[in-house]
């Protein structure tokens, strides 16, 4: 009987592969792609401003809501962040994960790879919390800085209009230097994945042609590590754009856009308003990857 | 002193190179004259690469110097040093296309693009590769690779090309159809070449002289007919083609000296028990043990009267299959030319 069913499977591969292939692509387009459309959907309804009922009528006043002035600081102070703290982490990131992949013995790469990871064993809520002890007015950090007699340049990097603030964990140089720390790993990461498959002998071969190492850097090492630098990108990007718990935590009473979609939803009560704001990074995060392809990020894969 | 045109191309003076405790190369002496095609053979392991590494600038002697053309470049980084490698796995440029990869030379010393795809062209005329200057290597060949490989060390016009097992990865047809042409090319461009091997045949075919290393030391410098034929260690004997090795007892019967001799399968004549051994000739009794036909010619394993195994090989100029295998159990005279023995210590 058993014997049968296999022969019955092996005479079909196609069926077989079906079979497999089907709870994973009914779970992408119901619960992934069915909730992204239903996001969509959402925005076209609108609230009654009087009653706060929810009309499920089709209406494009939500979705020109997006576009007031105020949600469009919110959603260009956003993708500012996002950019920021993508260009920063890339910039950490590379050396790191150049000497992981090039330079570190098996055993340090280990030791490494674990150190990078570590953070993401504990509670991202924990972390976020602790920064924002670390960087609170009588926190670690001022102590330090109040060492090195170096308080002077803090004052005057918290007294600099639109980021500073009272202290750092209240300003949006604080948020930014934790966008930075908590994303980092998702950058780490890709480039690294990048480098490792980039052979030594390419490097060699560069250096023996003549070029200098700044040449073989250009050349040879960074365009075969951007497609790593792209996808690390995308994570530091979209994970960014969409936070709320860093801008609810940290920094002054300026919107994000995943603290202004949290507060429609919620406060607000304005669900259609809230499905609108999300799609802001949705169509961002598309120009996004449509640019990188236009880079040739995705030629090697 | 800078370069030195009747200096030799490269000469190692003591040059050493430890791992830790292992001594990769260890103390060699070495001269490689200009325009030579010359091999350093030996099993993996043996320090060749290392030395072809040293001579790159991918590596650093522990201890020792190396001179190019009497210039001691010991220290200086691979670009600095006017030698070129073709690599074992080729390590073209995946991002770059053919010609982008041939000009990589050119395009980092800043020379105007114009003349880096006049170069180009000649050079992959050179490798008869006209016409796939704008393929990726992912659309290349296993052989064709190699050629660009090789086209992109010579467009810099190096003083020495070095090559790491360049044919390793190729079949054996096109192995051998490589050989040649690479020795044709280095007849052409008149370079001194560096040709690293594990492969002593392909050493023989190609080189004007071979350097056998074994453990980090050279075991033997010599022609390839000097090294076939009189190998100066039971290790080159053993490594450069099958040797028997015959010491002791036998040795000191058939020729006098208890010094271990190599005397090499093909030397060895299988006659009939009534032949009588000609003046200068060594003769031995024995019994074919085993027959191993292969076509072009017939392997036998003869064990002597002394309990010695002694491998012979012989053409099947007259024989057929049928004929050397029935051969078996046989008992046989074996004969040689004193002349063919090399003695190799021990």
């Amino acid at each position: 009987m058993l014997n049968r069913i296999s022969t019955y499977f092996y005479q079909r591969p196609k069926l077989v592969l079906a079979l497999f292939l089907a709870p994973p692509m009914l779970y992408m387009l119901v619960v992934y792609l069915g909730s992204l459309f239903s996001l969509l959907i959402n925005g076209f309804y609108s609230i009654d401003d009087f009653t706060g009922i929810i009309v499920r009528e089709f209406t494009m006043r939500t979705y020109t809501q997006v576009f007031n002035i105020t949600n469009r600081e919110i959603v260009f102070r956003t993708a500012t962040m996002a950019l920021v703290v993508t260009i920063v982490d890339a910039l950490i990131a590379f050396p790191l994960a150049y000497y992981i992949a090039k330079f570190a013995s098996p055993r340090l790469k280990t030791w490494l790879l674990i150190a990078v990871t570590i953070p993401l064993w504990s509670s991202y809520l924990v972390r976020v919390y602790a920064w924002k002890l670390i960087l609170a007015k009588e926190g670690i950090l001022s102590w330090f800085i109040n060492l090195f007699n170096l308080t002077g340049a803090l004052e005057w990097l918290l007294g600099l209009p639109g980021i500073g603030g009272s202290s750092l964990s209240l300003s949006p140089i604080g948020m930014f230097i934790v966008f930075v720390y908590i994303w980092l790993p998702y950058m780490i990461i890709p480039i690294q994945t990048a480098l490792e498959r980039v052979p030594g002998s390419l490097l060699e071969a560069s250096s023996d042609l003549g070029a200098r190492p700044s040449q073989t850097f250009r050349t040879v090492i960074l365009p075969l590590a951007f497609p790593g630098v792209v996808a690390g990108s995308i994570f530091t990007f979209s994970l960014t754009l969409g936070d709320f718990i860093i801008p609810l935590t940290l920094g002054n009473s300026k919107f994000f856009i995943g603290q202004a979609v949290y507060s429609y939803q919620g406060t607000g009560g304005n669900i259609p308003l809230a499905a609108a704001m999300t799609m802001g990074p949705v169509v961002i995060m598309v120009l996004y990857l449509l640019i990188a392809r236009r880079l040739g990020a995705f030629d090697a894969i | 002193m800078m370069n030195n045109p009747s200096a030799p191309a490269i000469r190692f003076d003591k040059v050493s190179r430890h791992f830790g405790e292992v001594k990769a190369v260890d103390l060699v002496d070495l001269e490689v004259g200009d325009g030579e095609f010359f091999s350093m053979l030996g099993p993996s392991g043996s320090g060749k690469t290392t030395c072809l590494r040293m001579i790159a600038g991918f590596d650093r002697p522990t201890s020792g110097k190396i001179h190019l053309y009497g210039q001691d470049v010991s220290s200086l980084p691979p670009y600095e040093r006017n030698v070129n490698t073709v690599f074992q796995d080729y390590a073209l440029f995946p991002h770059m296309n053919v010609e982008a990869n041939i000009a990589y030379g050119l395009m980092v010393k800043n020379v105007a693009r114009q003349e880096r795809i006049k170069h180009v062209e000649e050079m992959l005329e050179l490798v008869q590769l006209s016409g796939f200057a704008g393929r990726k290597p992912s659309q290349l060949s296993g052989g064709q690779r190699q050629r660009v490989a090789l086209a992109r060390a010579l467009i810099n016009h190096p003083k020495v090309l070095l090559l790491d097992e360049p044919l390793g990865a190729l079949d054996l047809k096109l192995r051998q159809q490589m050989q040649i042409e690479l020795k044709a090319i280095q007849k052409r461009v008149g370079i001194t070449f560096i040709f690293v091997t594990h492969d002593q045949e392909e050493a023989i075919t190609m080189s004007d002289r071979i350097a056998v290393f074994n453990q980090g030391k050279i075991e033997q410098i010599g022609s390839p007919s000097d090294i076939y034929e009189r190998p100066a260690s039971s290790f080159v004997a053993g490594f450069v083609g099958t040797s028997n090795l015959v010491g002791g007892e036998i040795a000191k019967r058939t020729t006098g000296s208890e010094q271990t001799f190599s005397i090499r399968p093909e030397k060895i004549h299988i006659g009939s028990m009534s032949d009588n051994p000609a003046s200068g000739m060594i003769s031995l009794d024995g019994v074919i043990r085993d027959v191993i036909y292969l076509g072009l010619f017939t392997r036998y394993l003869i064990e002597t009267e002394d309990g010695v195994d002694l491998v012979v090989v012989e053409q099947n100029l007259k024989s057929t299959s049928m004929d050397v295998l029935s051969a078996k159990g046989h008992k046989v005279r074996l004969s040689w030319h004193q002349d063919h023995i090399s003695r190799v210590g021990g």
